[in-house]
């Protein structure tokens, strides 16, 4: 039992796969309370599908390495991203229906494309994430990521919630709101980007809303939202790893999958607003 | 136009005027406001009165600098409204705050500081100075810590009352301060306005409630897309006045939708 427990430590893909969860985990934990307050899960779920020809076309241009993948699924994010907006600025189409056809059509073509340059085994990976294959160069541009967004995101943090709490009231106070909408919007897609090789673009959206989700349900304090979040995300992650070699199940869906796990007993059980708990509090 | 009663900042100790020349404001093709002009300084509480898009909101937010202006100008103490000013503070319609956002009654006020902490800097002692001076004043000392949908509807309005407190905003402009409110909290409110004004501040309200006009407000700007009147209650909110802005008298007593 102790061994079989102990196991998964001992090979060094195991060890890089636990890191590397703990860290997109916490990564992606933190940024997930932007995006639960920002409420725009829909529009960064449908961006992180758009990675995914962005990453078949830098194969194609630049072969694979580490930082083709990255500027390639970059580049792609921000292309349909803006293009969704110059679409529903140009015609009576709203945002969201531009940015679903865009970034269907786009998917489409990354999966064509992705076939006929010969990685179709990586697909999954791609799809839904294979951190085992990770290796040391892959762990430190994650840690650099990592290292960026959680930097921007933390420098930045007093004027971006008070532009999520109401964008016109910080504009009245000298927040520049619309830059910050974007430049959140950026760093989420590059968050995006650093958990693909964990989760895979399919599954990306759901590492970075459950764990503040769940959060969410248990407390009132942004603090606890931002860095109870990332501790959700990273030991949930980091569990899921484990819990795969185990029970031998794919690592990246069993991430999501304990987090989804979590966040159903939170929605349960949660003495605030959980749904089995809710006792009409009195005087309210 | 003159206040000969208070025209001068109390809590400053100068003669500040609010004046709109000639405002026009356009979404896309449409003008939603055209030909506004009116003037008032601090000291004076002045009621917004007209029918649904009429453009009362347009103005509130014009003056904050929350809009591009597409005619005339704005000027407060003699300069160019262009953007927002830390002298101005703008209270959204409560139907428009997020209350589930997890956020305290002392973070919303906190946010008032942030003109003067900027993006980085810890808030100084002067900053938590004004804060809590802020929630005192407001009255909300005892319920700082709590999560704003856990207030009343006149607590909530506090909330961002102390926040431009804080702020040590000159106006104050409030989008339909009183739509929502009970019976009770309705005038506490009012006294709350009344006090903020006899301080030396310019508090500029849309208002719905015609029965309570003349126990709150100095003057009235009655607008429907143009400015139809504008000068004290006495003289402008009138029966003539409110039909040439409603096309009909509106019921008094009654909240006109």
């Amino acid at each position: 039992m102790i061994h079989w427990l102990l196991e998964p430590f001992q090979h060094p893909f195991n060890q890089r796969a636990i890191v590397a969860a703990l860290l997109i985990g916490f990564t992606n934990g933190y940024a997930s309370a932007f995006v639960v307050l920002k409420k725009s899960a829909l529009k960064v779920g449908s961006l992180s599908h758009a990675l995914l020809p962005g990453i078949a076309v830098a194969i194609l241009v630049a072969g694979l390495n580490d930082w083709s993948v990255f500027l390639g699924s970059l580049i792609a994010a921000l292309l349909i991203g803006l293009g969704s907006l110059a679409v529903s600025r140009g015609s009576r189409l709203d945002q969201d229906s531009a940015l679903a056809i865009l970034y269907t059509a786009a998917f489409s073509g990354g999966i064509i494309l992705l076939r006929r340059i010969g990685v179709a085994q990586e697909m999954e990976g791609w799809l839904f994430g294979n951190i085992m294959g990770l290796r040391d160069g892959d762990l430190w541009s994650n840690f650099w990521i990592s290292c960026g967004a959680m930097g921007v995101l933390t420098a930045l943090h007093r004027p971006l919630l008070m532009t999520l709490f109401d964008a016109e009231v910080a504009a009245t106070l000298g927040v520049p709101v619309r830059a910050l909408n974007y430049l959140l919007l950026a760093v989420l897609i590059v968050v995006l980007i650093s958990s693909l090789q964990a989760v895979g673009c399919m599954l990306a959206l759901g590492l970075l809303v459950t764990p503040a989700a769940t959060v969410y349900l248990l407390t009132d304090s942004t603090n606890a939202l931002f860095w109870g979040g990332s501790l959700l995300g990273g030991l949930a992650a980091a569990f899921a790893v484990l819990a795969g070699w185990w029970l031998n199940i794919e690592q990246g869906p069993a991430i999501v999958l304990v987090l989804g796990v979590v966040f159903l007993l939170a929605f349960l059980f949660s003495p605030k607003y959980g749904l089995l708990r809710r006792a009409p509090a009195p005087g309210r | 136009m003159t206040h000969p009663t208070h025209d001068s900042c109390a809590h400053c100790g100068h003669h500040h005027e609010l004046r709109v020349e000639d405002l026009g404001v356009r979404y896309r093709e449409l003008y939603a406001l055209q030909n506004v002009s009116f003037a008032t300084s601090c000291g004076a509480c002045v009621a917004l009165i007209g029918p649904n898009g009429a453009g009362k909101s347009t103005l509130l937010k014009a003056v904050a600098g929350l809009l591009p202006i597409a005619a005339g100008r704005i000027w407060w103490r003699g300069t160019k409204v262009a953007k927002w000013s830390r002298e101005i503070a703008y209270l959204p319609q409560r139907e428009n705050v997020d209350w589930q956002f997890p956020i305290t009654v002392r973070g919303v006020v906190r946010m008032g500081r942030y003109p003067q902490a900027g993006w980085w800097r810890p808030f100084s002692r002067a900053d938590e100075a004004a804060i809590e001076r802020a929630i005192g004043l407001m009255g909300l000392a005892e319920l700082a810590d709590r999560q704003i949908s856990q207030l009343s509807g006149g607590q909530q309005q506090r909330v961002f009352l102390a926040r431009a407190l804080a702020q040590e905003a000159h106006v104050l402009l409030l989008d339909e301060p009183f739509t929502g409110l009970d019976r009770n909290s309705k005038a506490a409110l009012a006294t709350t306005l009344r006090d903020l004004t006899e301080e030396g501040r310019l508090v500029i309200a849309s208002h719905h409630d015609m029965a309570t006009v003349r126990d709150i407000y100095d003057e009235v700007l009655l607008l429907n897309r143009r400015a139809i009147a504008f000068g004290p209650v006495a003289e402008v909110f009138t029966e003539a006045g409110l039909v040439a802005t409603f096309g009909a008298l509106p019921a008094a007593g009654k909240e006109v939708a």
